[in-house]
């Protein structure tokens, strides 16, 4: 059993701005993970008329998918947690050879107050991993600046084909909490 | 080494793609992407040269993005074997203008034929129809594979799998374009898309 600091009564609004963000820039592909920290985004994409959530078995099914969408002309953006990120590495070699515009959200484990080390040394990495594939990173650690960082990483993503990574702070998500 | 009354691969890429008016092929890692080409370059041919695993995903994206399209991977069984768990993410989305044709030499032959799960226990079309694609075809025929090739068509009966049974002959390579970025924007510019 466990309670998140995001549970539904204290649901935060950043998720909201960030949906705003991607239907402003119309994303139509959403290829996701499931994962609690994007929960309250993928209810908003579910329920949306134009963009398309899609679940995934791993996270490289994403980049691969959003470069299909881009091949037929559509935006998308590719939600996972650290430890999918990962599971992308080879794939995400397809970005710069294809050249395709990528955005993707990452919420963060690992980090500010993480209680279980098994998620340390991927979210500890995440940032590495994506600067080392050719992905930039930007960070969002708290909800007033998640629209300007959204704004900035879409706009860099998909105006100027620089693929983009935005690590949503587990000091913003709030870490997970275990109770017996 | 090649086994007896299975079918040519060259001759089953060709057939698919005989007569394919507007449908956007994409080839997987290997030898399937050369047999694309060896049926001649096409403006909507999407090679793979890297990123294994990912034709089937490449499909789907592109299949959701033009819904009126049909869309057609051809790979081979390394490459559908290691991407299995799209075959889930596309039985999810149901995609009726995807298809999905696997060249099934048992073997991995761009890394020196080493044996592949499917000579021995993984069976392609039974994962696939489990997956939720209902449309599912052991072919092993060149008639089934002008039926396959004359489905692919239409649009709104897919998605749809089938796994073809190649020899496990080495042919000549026949090498499309390296250049993955001309790859997709020649794509893109065919269905009218302009560059950024």
């Amino acid at each position: 059993m466990h309670a998140r600091a995001d549970a539904a009564d204290t649901a935060p609004n950043w998720p909201d701005d960030i949906f705003a963000t991607l239907q402003r820039f119309d994303i139509r592909q959403v290829p996701y993970v499931p994962d609690a920290g994007h929960s309250r985004l993928i209810q908003r994409v579910l329920a949306s008329s134009t963009m398309r959530g899609i679940p995934l078995t791993t996270e490289e099914e994403g980049v691969a998918l959003l470069a299909g969408a881009w091949a037929g002309g559509q935006r998308g953006v590719l939600l996972m947690q650290s430890s999918g990120v990962g599971n992308c590495i080879n794939m995400l070699s397809l970005i710069p050879i294809l050249r395709f515009p990528f955005l993707t959200l990452v919420t963060m484990r690992g980090e500010w107050g993480e209680f279980n080390p098994w998620q340390v040394p991927m979210g500890s990495t995440t940032q590495g991993v994506f600067e080392l594939s050719g992905v930039q990173v930007l960070r969002a650690s708290n909800a007033a600046e998640v629209p300007a960082v959204l704004e900035a990483a879409a706009s860099q993503a998909y105006n100027a084909l620089t693929p983009t990574a935005v690590l949503l702070s587990q000091r913003l998500i709030g870490a997970k909490v275990f109770t017996k | 080494m090649s086994k007896d009354n299975l079918l040519d691969r060259r001759q089953v890429v060709s057939t698919l793609l005989a007569n394919r008016k507007d449908v956007v092929a994409i080839g997987g890692l290997g030898a399937s992407t050369n047999d694309m080409c060896a049926a001649g370059d096409h403006a909507r041919n999407f090679y793979l040269w890297g990123g294994m695993g990912g034709a089937a995903m490449i499909g789907l994206g592109l299949a959701l993005a033009q819904p009126k399209l049909p869309v057609l991977v051809i790979t081979g069984d390394g490459e559908m074997l290691m991407g299995m768990g799209s075959l889930a993410t596309i039985g999810l989305q149901k995609p009726s203008n995807l298809s999905i044709a696997v060249l099934d030499n048992e073997a991995y032959g761009e890394t020196g034929g080493q044996t592949s799960h499917t000579s021995a226990a993984a069976d392609l079309v039974g994962v696939a129809r489990a997956c939720g694609i209902g449309d599912s075809r052991a072919v092993t025929t060149m008639a089934e594979v002008e039926a396959f090739a004359k489905a692919v068509h239409d649009v709104s009966a897919g998605p749809r799998f089938a796994n073809m049974k190649i020899d496990s002959a080495s042919l000549e390579r026949i090498l499309p374009s390296r250049d993955g970025t001309y790859i997709l924007n020649r794509i893109r510019g065919d269905l009218g898309f302009q560059p950024i």
